[in-house]
């Protein structure tokens, strides 16, 4: 006489298997990077010219802050030192359309270790 | 003089729920995996230090840029001008989507300038550049 019932204490490694399955097949690839916010269209707001520091970076990734020839390492400290003089500070980044991304990407990356939030990307005048 | 203890406690460990509790973390495992979508294009992304993560996958759309200037969004490649179509159709669909860009390092500002100007057109705000950790 058999009794009807399934065997169950091989269950748990069935499951293990599944779960560990799953573990394996999951692809844990974070996206990270800098994140900004764009303007919205048609937007043009006035900003008092001395809230505004102009940064320049040219076909060659040379950068020019205010008119002022830097590195792209000093970047951070400048930008940190402007800031704390004045913090309604908008860091205006301007690109030659020949201009590296990696440039822009550096440059960008030492905005945000200078914790500057206020960045604007203005378009190139043609 | 011998001594023995009256109650017999069994020290085995109950197993009988121990398939439920594998199935519950196996059930929690395939809710929250999010199964990758796109293929893309061969890009090189660029190194930074301040990068922080992306909090959601879900309301991610990644565009590709890659060096010779083709854009894929969605395993297709489309022309810079219907990029604000595209981006516009995901926006209502999602309005809290963030745009991944993924661009080559070498890619030059003149087309991510336009790529920023269609995004801008397409109403998606929110971009993130991907990149790498600068390791130095």
């Amino acid at each position: 006489m058999h009794a009807g019932v399934i065997p169950t204490a091989s269950m748990a490694d069935i499951a293990f298997l599944l779960l560990i399955f799953f573990l394996v097949t999951t692809t844990i690839d974070m996206d990270k990077g800098l994140g900004i916010i764009l303007p919205p269209p048609g937007a043009e707001v006035e900003v008092s010219k001395k809230n505004i520091s102009n940064l320049l970076i040219n076909a060659q990734g040379k950068i020019l802050l205010d008119n002022e020839p830097v590195q792209t390492r000093d970047i951070k400290r400048i930008v940190e030192s402007k800031i704390a003089a004045n913090d309604k500070l908008i860091i205006s980044v301007k690109t030659h359309p020949r201009t590296k991304y990696q440039v822009y990407i550096d440059v960008l990356d030492q905005l945000k270790q200078a914790k500057a939030t206020r960045i604007s990307i203005a378009e190139p005048s043609q | 003089m011998k001594f023995e203890s009256k109650t017999k406690v069994s020290s085995e460990i109950p197993t009988a729920s121990m398939p439920d509790i594998i199935f519950m973390l196996l059930i929690f495992f395939m809710v929250t995996t999010v199964m990758r979508e796109y293929e893309g294009l061969p890009v090189l992304l660029p190194q930074a230090k301040q990068i922080e993560k992306l909090e959601t996958k879900r309301h991610v759309s990644h565009i590709f840029l890659s060096k010779d200037g083709m854009i894929s969004v969605d395993d297709k490649i489309i022309p810079m001008g219907n990029v604000r179509h595209v981006m516009y159709e995901k926006r209502i669909e999602d309005p809290q989507l963030i745009v991944s860009l993924k661009a080559d390092k070498h890619v030059s500002m003149g087309l991510i300038n336009d790529m920023h100007t269609e995004l801008r057109e397409a109403d998606a705000l929110k971009i993130n550049y991907s990149t790498k950790t600068a390791v130095y």
